[in-house]
């Protein structure tokens, strides 16, 4: 039975953390490798579990944990058994990935307890089968994360990560809480067996909608509860930012649709357009802040809410069609945005590896101190280039196909009744296609400005490859990459039994089409074949390059860098990263960033250098979290009276408050 | 017997595509040329160059990378395949349904992609500011051409070329506002997009107002012939594209029977597509040759029209059919 197997499997890693705590075995040389051995393996047992449970009927196992009346309850469903793998592949790759990286780790005690703790607490989640279990897992894997972000509290910005997150996580699970309880009815029916059962009421479901969106959003990194995320995820150590961001953020698309698809009944067909909205604004805000980063890791951070934003909006689509019985379609959607998130958690993993190895080879994050890195570390470079071409949504990798796939479905739209939704979804059409084009801009930018031109900075021109293992798991992911791009049909197929599941149909059989191409309705209609598009730029390329090397000159000579004659010596003549967001924060920075560029041109005489500074304002934190954070303070400051009372006082409170208490219930009733 | 039809059809097209490019740049700078009152160079002047340019030692900066040198092959291979799919003198090719009209455009988002990191690989000012820009313009470009892709599919009901070029043809298609919006809309995201007057200049030798030619600086010998052949080839695919959806007369749909006829009809097909094309070049040129350039910060406001343009297209269509 694969539930008690994933179990041991979340017994084991528990029991590594306590040892490791125990034990001390950190500090010692090769400890840390042997915890990270231990747990690649358990993770890559979880996963072949997973994946051989996908298609078995779910049972529940019962522990007697927790409330009494209740008990503690596991399952595995298709839904729960789709995510379990690509934590567990996500959690393998990243321990792999960490045998080597972690030894470049200063203080391996403070991360190598936590570690297998937090994956164990992420599988917790998606093995719940109740929302007492549900939430306690939940705010384990939050703490476990929170711990892994203050690894390195003495650097200056973490600790206010480490405030900001576990705010924001606390808020997060008090949501979900809110939502389960409403869900759960006034009975306590807290098994999700229960909740299946019984529909809330259109108001009450209503409410869950924005609960579950404020909980499960803030963890997915939502636009506007997004404001931890780019603070969180890279203060972690590379690896532990990888799952953060790569495979965390769909423990968060887990809950959503655990919570909106299966428990709360049938949607309404305004659930869709809200979810869709915000999706689309993650997406768009969240490229356009990666635009504007210099810090590698923080790039990438912002990206996940990009992609989440993705795979938000079409879960929102399958929400709006589900509403409008048209299955096909929601089917459609639905299949998007799941493989979506496996793809970002495939390439956002290899990113953050790429970033980790950068950052070990150089010691630095911000990409303006780097550049020539190719030359120096060509493996790594390889690798992020197919990272980078797949985050761009670029054909034949496998970024393209989901995205794709989100197009057919948007395409699809008109065929519902409700205006706001015919008008509003081809808006977030092109919404989503601006941000995949800004995301393909913003991947040129920084593999532009730190792997290729000349090194500025030292550091960088000292760069050296990262180590085998590194190497290797970074590699493997990236032909992932492509093998998902080019036989993206068999993926499709193994999702099939979530959709089914969850809505009744399943999209039809991509294997058995003829060459394997992808066909979401009709050939007639549209159709995309990723195998033979690769054979035919790979034919393209050979023949080019053969008829090159027969028929034209193969003279080569190194020159010299020509640029109209004037070459500069100096590697500062070069673009930099925040010249080649330029263009794109002039058109879109002055709306959405308030960015303001002052020019300071000191008089004539004057030696002083002219100096331009850019200002960009987020929006987001002055005008919601700026304001909330004030009122928080100031209520503080004024309660903090209460601080220094009598005891009398304090016993003329409670009374009074009893009283008060007492006289609302009474009314009440 | 039908496989191997359809494949030298297949064929016959790539090839065509290639052969043809040059003779579209060509054909454009001669008119340009006459209608400033020049004589312009021949018109296989293009073909010269590009042979010229492969016979000559290829120069490579000290410091360009492997990408540089691989980048040309990979950019005139996208945009290869990319042109090879969209159907020029017949619908209903082989690999036509390999990919549909947002996997072509995707392609060519491929290419460009490659195009701006060999700008960006030897650590120039001039490759960075073309990237740099390069990426700005296709930014606005690609939502405007969804709106496009948007406004067709639901007007058809699909987004494969060849169902939408039968969809033209046939009397179903009556005259339509959307069209009109959505081919203005799609000229203009052509125009962007090749690098032609008013968003950037292709003959222009003056540094900073360069986008395209800026990022290929570094380039020379047969790595240059390659990226000016993709350049030629880039045009023409959208010549093709705007042929196949707006211009779909004397395609020839799939035929199940090899005969005479069917030779002839390919032979027609071909010879309408060639007139079309030269259509397209001459109204190129034209237009052209009547606008000036514009400021780089002023292509936001021109591809927002376009795009503004296509969502106008996207909602006549639902009041027309709300109605």
């Amino acid at each position: 039975m694969p539930v008690t197997i994933l179990l041991w499997c979340v017994l084991a890693l528990l029991v590594l953390a306590v040892a490791v705590a125990a034990v001390g075995l950190a500090r010692r040389g090769g400890g840390a490798s042997v915890v990270y051995g231990a747990t690649a393996a358990i993770a890559a047992a979880a996963c072949l579990a997973a994946l051989a449970g996908r298609g078995a009927d779910a049972a529940v196992v019962r522990l007697p944990l927790g409330l009494p009346w209740i008990g503690a309850n596991f399952r595995v469903d298709a839904l729960s058994a789709l995510f379990l793998v690509i934590v567990n592949f996500g959690a393998a790759g990243a321990s792999l990935y960490a045998i080597g990286y972690g030894r470049h780790e200063t203080a391996p005690e403070r991360i190598v307890p936590f570690y297998p703790a937090f994956i164990a607490g992420m599988n917790l989640v998606l093995l719940a089968d109740d929302a007492f279990t549900f939430l306690i897992s939940w705010e384990f894997m939050s703490l476990a994360s929170w711990a892994l972000v203050l690894a390195h509290h003495r650097v200056a910005d973490n600790t206010r990560a480490g405030l900001v997150y576990i705010l924001m996580a606390s808020f997060g699970t008090f949501a979900l809480l809110l939502a389960f309880g409403l869900l759960a009815g006034p009975d306590g029916g807290y098994a999700f067996e229960a909740m299946r059962a019984a529909h809330p009421a259109p108001a009450h479901a209503a409410l869950v909608l924005v609960l579950v969106l404020l909980g499960a959003g803030s963890k997915a990194g939502l636009v506007p509860l997004h404001v931890w995320l780019p603070l969180a995820h890279p203060a972690a150590p590379s690896h532990v930012s990888a799952l953060m961001s790569g495979v965390m953020t769909k423990v968060a698309v887990y809950a959503f649709v655990r919570a909106m698809f299966d428990l709360a009944g049938p949607p309404d067909w305004w659930w869709g357009l809200a979810v869709i909205a915000l999706g689309g604004a993650s997406a768009l805000m969240g490229v356009l802040y990666a635009l504007f980063q210099s810090d590698i890791k923080r790039m990438l951070a912002y990206s996940t809410i990009e992609n989440v934003g993705f795979v938000f909006v079409g879960l929102g689509l399958s929400l709006a069609f589900a509403a409008n019985h048209l299955d096909a379609a929601a089917v459609l959607a639905l299949t998007a945005a799941l493989f979506h998130a496996l793809n970002h958690s495939l390439f956002k993993s290899l990113m953050f590896f790429g970033a980790g190895a950068v950052l070990t080879a150089t010691g630095k994050r911000d990409i303006e101190t780097m550049g020539g890195l190719i030359h120096r570390m060509p493996q790594t470079a390889l690798a992020m280039l197919a990272g980078a071409v797949a985050i761009s949504a670029l054909p034949p990798f496998n970024g393209f196909v989901s995205e794709w796939m989100t197009f057919q479905a948007i395409l699809l739209s008109p065929q519902m009744p409700q205006w706001a939704l015919r008008l509003g979804v081809p808006a977030v059409g092109a919404l989503l296609a601006l941000a995949v084009a800004l995301a393909a801009a913003c991947f040129v930018r920084l593999y532009g400005v730190a792997f290729l031109g000349r090194p500025r900075s030292p550091a960088a021109a000292q760069a050296h490859e990262a180590d085998r293992v590194s190497v290797g798991v970074m590699l493997a992911l990236a032909v992932l990459c492509l093998l998902v791009g080019i036989l993206p049909g068999y993926v499709i197929d193994a999702m099939a039994p979530v959709a089914q599941g969850l809505l009744g149909a399943r999209m039809p059989r991509q294997a058995a089409v003829a060459w394997l191409t992808l066909v979401p309705f009709s050939e007639s209609r549209s159709s995309y074949n990723g195998l033979l598009v690769f054979l035919f730029i790979a034919a393209s390329a050979s023949l080019a390059a053969y008829a090159i090397h027969r028929l034209a000159s193969r003279a080569t000579r190194r020159a010299p860098i020509w640029d109209c004659g004037f070459p500069d010596p100096s590697p500062a003549t070069q673009y930099t990263a925040a010249s080649f967001a330029q263009p794109i924060r002039r058109v879109f920075g002055t709306l959405l960033f308030r960015a303001r560029e002052t020019v300071e041109m000191p008089p004539p005489g004057d030696l002083r250098p002219a100096r331009l500074t850019v200002r960009l304002d987020d929006v987001v934190w002055t005008t919601l979290y700026a304001p909330l954070a004030g009122g928080v303070r100031i209520a503080a400051d004024r309660l903090n009276v209460m601080q220094f009372l009598t005891i009398r006082r304090y016993l003329s409170l409670v009374f009074a408050a009893l009283v008060i208490l007492l006289m609302v219930i009474a009314i009440w009733r | 017997m039908a496989l191997i039809r359809d494949l030298v059809v297949q064929g016959v097209q790539m090839a065509l595509v290639v052969l043809l490019a040059p003779l579209v740049t060509g054909l454009t700078r001669k008119v340009k040329a006459r209608l400033l009152r020049r004589r312009g160079p021949p018109l296989i002047q293009p073909y010269r160059d590009i042979v010229r340019l492969a016979r000559k030692e290829t120069v490579l900066a000290d410091n360009a990378s492997w990408l540089f040198r691989v980048a040309p092959y990979m950019i005139f291979a996208a945009t290869w395949v990319a042109a090879a799919l969209v159907p020029t003198f017949a619908t209903g090719l082989l690999f036509n349904w390999a990919a549909d009209l947002i996997a072509i455009v995707a392609l060519l988002g491929s290419a460009r992609f490659f195009l701006a990191l060999a700008g960006m690989d030897v650590g120039t000012s001039f490759g960075g500011i073309g990237a740099s820009r390069e990426a700005m313009i296709a930014s606005l470009a690609e939502p405007a051409m969804i709106m496009i892709v948007f406004s067709l599919a639901l007007l058809v009901g699909s987004t494969q070329l060849s169902t939408i070029a039968a969809f033209m043809v046939s009397p179903d298609v009556g005259l339509r506002v959307t069209l009109g919006l959505a081919l203005v809309s799609l000229v203009m995201v052509g125009i962007a997009e090749n690098a032609r007057i008013p968003v950037d200049n292709p003959a222009t030798h003056l540094e900073l107002t360069m986008v395209h030619e800026a990022m290929v600086l570094e380039y020379s010998g047969r790595h240059l012939a390659l990226i000016e052949l993709a350049a030629s080839l880039k045009l023409l695919l959208y010549l093709s594209l705007i042929a196949c959806l707006f211009l779909p007369w004397g395609l020839v749909p799939r035929r199940p029977e090899l005969s005479a006829a069917t030779v002839a009809a390919y032979g027609l097909g071909g010879a309408a597509y060639v007139a079309k094309l030269g259509f397209g070049c001459v109204m190129l040129a034209l237009f052209e040759t009547a606008i000036a350039k514009m400021r780089v910060f002023r292509v936001p406001t021109f591809l927002g029209a376009a795009l503004m343009l296509g969502f106008l297209g996207a909602l006549l269509l639902f009041v027309s059919r709300g109605l």
